[in-house]
């Protein structure tokens, strides 16, 4: 799962991470009267951006630097009025709902700090570089030196003085260490107590010496988090900050019926159990020629109900030419598959060809029970093996 | 002989009185695993319809029955327990079947197991372990076996002891992914290889037993002539256990990857299963096993020819 930036924003504030001044707003009335009451506050720049998942605001003119109230009020009326069209988005666009309304601040030096699972230990980590403001997959390509790591301990956590080093280490000087490990502390314990899969502040900055902080201040600029899927039955605060219209619809609907299902670009729908299968289904399915429309996994238990769910869902798809049904019945019953199938025919029919790959558990009876419905599913071809399904769904649909 | 499990393990299921605890522990106990107990807090003292005593703790019902390992049907927010629980009862193999455990219980879990070195975890979110028994009686799904140990979710009859596999070949299966485990195993019964033991060591980024403790188990294992090792996007653990192998295996490996076209940054069913930067792509893994000397099926369909043409069997082609 993943949340808005001004949700993110949020979350550091209230854990006592110092972020700039500002708000979410939803009108181009609010978007001004934040602005002027930061403008009001002494800041000089301010900077609106688009509350949206998709990344590639800045170049899509979502990301705007204002310095006077016209320009408040200009740029929430062109993000507000006008779908946002980026690499990320697809053509079509999306609309924009939200915008964050924030203090520009003074940047004296980026840098990137991230906590994360390392998948080969089992334990997570704490990852930052002294060269923020880019990604961190170009600095560890071009400057894996610059990266520094910090393994947290499960049971402890991270302690304060394994943060002061790393900020040593980036280039943290006098007050600045305490600041900056007093961030990280609190970035590994909101990372633990929220059960996130990654955060990420990108940059994490150092302002200019001023008055009040005269060897300057730290402090998050902007912030990414994802979230374990699997936590959130415990995680109430996340739950509330679920934006369903950023998911696909597909997918909320399929995660509804207790489906794994993600949609790719393909014509071939895919139906399996399993999800190394359904990988490996979408994998042979482009070994043949073909382009796999998503991934289905029903899970190893799926009522008829949920698999006819999920041919609706497969067939509710404009772009699928064939449909191609790949089950090896262990727990999953393939008679439970192909009384689905039989429900789907009369429901929705099959007006794309449909290849069926049984094998497994009461293979017998569901052959059966296929064999008995062709008649009334033309489209429908059975296959022998995993190889033979493929090829017959790939030179249906070419 | 085999690993971790055989004949005579004695098997408990912690979640026995749950839908699918209960369930499978019939499954497994129709397929003649020792199921000698279960675990359910409150329910001490009674019996499933099969007999099998309940009870409230793992150590009553170690103390009991003298369980050796376990298998965890628990709903995921109380798995992580689970799995501590049966460690500290001192059950050596410990397969948590649970899917959906939230990855920060499972970080803190194995931190916590370090203190038991001798208990191997299996999982979580995993078809489970199984050491097929020899067929007495009866085919396909109606068939009879015995001696052998299943303990977990997988269907017992696809397997085939190496007794009656027609090579007297059978291969140890480590895979992360379980019904593309089903498929290795019936692609290599079909062509007369049988399976010393099969491992679903689980789908989740965090887990117990991997690729390289397992595959040590069968290089050592006597009735084990070959290995199939089958992994995912998401993570580098078969990076390494190819670089593994190649430096410690003499017996023959095969290896496939799926999810040579998920997309990145996407979760493909498994919370394990997402491509997060290059070096956990399909085909990074692939390559890996390439330069390492291993072979590598290009189509989840070429899983049985494969490791029959790495055991140097000879496969009819049709």
């Amino acid at each position: 799962m993943k949340i808005h930036e001004y949700q993110a924003r949020q979350l550091l504030a209230d854990a006592g991470i110092p972020v700039p001044a500002g708000s979410m707003v939803e009108t181009v009335s609010d978007a001004v009267a934040e602005a002027e009451r930061l403008f009001t506050g002494g800041e000089t720049l301010v900077v609106t951006k688009a509350q949206v998942h998709a990344g590639g605001r800045g170049k899509a003119g979502f990301v705007k630097l204002i310095q006077s109230m016209e320009e408040a009020k200009e740029a929430a009326e062109f993000m507000l009025g006008n779908r946002m069209v980026s690499v990320q988005t697809g053509p079509e666009g999306i609309e924009v709902k939200r915008l964050l309304v924030a203090a520009g601040v003074d940047i004296e030096k980026e840098f990137y700090l991230a906590v994360t699972l390392d998948r080969t230990t089992g334990v997570n980590t704490l990852i930052a570089s002294a060269e923020g403001g880019v990604e961190i997959e170009t600095v560890a390509h071009e400057n894996p030196d610059a990266i520094v790591r910090q393994h947290i301990d499960p049971l402890t956590g991270l302690e304060g003085f394994q943060a002061r080093a790393l900020a040593k280490r980036l280039g943290f000087t006098g007050r600045q260490i305490g600041q900056a490990a007093s961030i990280m502390v609190k970035l590994a314990k909101l990372y633990e107590d929220l059960d996130a899969s990654m955060v990420e502040i990108n940059p994490l900055i150092l302002t200019p010496p001023s008055d009040d902080a005269p060897e300057g201040r730290v402090m998050a600029i902007d912030a990414k988090f994802s979230f374990d899927d699997n936590a959130l039955f415990r995680q109430p605060r996340l739950q509330a900050m679920q934006d369903p219209a950023e998911e696909n619809p597909s997918e909320v609907r399929a995660e509804e019926a207790g489906l794994s299902y993600v949609a790719l670009d393909g014509n071939i729908g895919c139906l399996v159990n399993g999800a190394g299968l359904a990988m490996s289904t979408m994998d042979i399915v482009k070994l043949h020629g073909g382009e796999p429309a998503n991934f289905l996994d029903v899970g190893g238990s799926a009522s008829k109900e949920a698999v006819t769910e999920a041919f609706r869902i497969i067939l509710g798809d404009g772009r699928v030419q064939g449909v191609l049904v790949n089950i090896f019945g262990g727990i999953m019953k393939c008679d439970t598959i192909a009384n689905a199938i039989v429900e789907a025919a009369k429901e929705v029919g099959f007006e794309v060809p449909l290849v069926v790959r049984l094998e497994g558990t009461n293979v017998d009876a569901a052959r059966d029970i296929l064999e008995a419905a062709k008649k009334d599913i033309p489209t429908m071809q059975t296959a022998e093996d995993l190889a033979d399904a493929a090829g017959k769904v790939c030179t249906a649909v070419a | 002989m085999a690993i971790l499990v055989d004949g005579n393990t004695k098997v408990l299921c912690q979640g026995i009185t749950g839908s699918f605890g209960a369930f499978h522990t019939k499954g497994c106990h129709d397929y003649g695993t020792k199921l000698v107990g279960g675990v359910t807090p409150g329910k001490g003292g009674t019996t499933n319809p099969d007999g099998i005593p309940i009870f409230d703790t793992v150590r009553e019902a170690v103390d009991e029955t003298g369980a050796d390992a376990t298998m965890i049907f628990v709903p995921p927010p109380f798995a992580a327990d689970a799995i501590l629980e049966a460690a500290d009862a001192g059950v050596s193999v410990v397969c948590a079947i649970t899917e959906g455990i939230p990855v920060q219980d499972m970080v803190r879990t194995r931190a916590i197991l370090k203190d038991y070195p001798d208990i191997v975890l299996i999982g979580p979110n995993c078809p489970g372990i199984i050491t097929p028994g020899r067929r007495v009686s009866g085919q396909g799904a109606e068939a009879v076996f015995e001696d052998g140990c299943k303990i977990g979710i997988m269907p017992g009859y696809i397997h085939t002891a190496k007794a009656d596999a027609a090579t007297g070949k059978a291969i140890g299966v480590i895979s992360r992914s379980g019904t593309l485990t089903y498929e290795a195993v019936w692609q290599t019964s079909v062509l007369g290889i049988g399976q010393s033991t099969c491992v679903g060591i689980g789908g989740d980024p965090v887990r117990g037993a991997g690729f390289i403790d397992l595959v040590e188990r069968f290089e050592a294992d006597p009735d084990t002539d070959g290995i199939i090792v089958i992994g995912e996007i998401g993570g580098t653990d078969e990076i390494e256990a190819a670089h593994w192998i190649k430096s410690n295996v003499k017996k023959p490996v095969a290896a496939f990857i799926a999810g040579r076209t998920a997309p990145p940054g996407k979760r493909m069913g498994h919370a394990g299963a997402i491509i997060g930067g290059a070096e956990d792509t399909a085909e990074a893994k692939i390559a890996a096993f390439r330069e390492c000397g291993i072979q590598v099926a290009e189509s989840p369909s070429d899983l049985g020819s494969t490791m029959a043409l790495a055991l140097g069997i000879e496969v009819a082609t049709v």
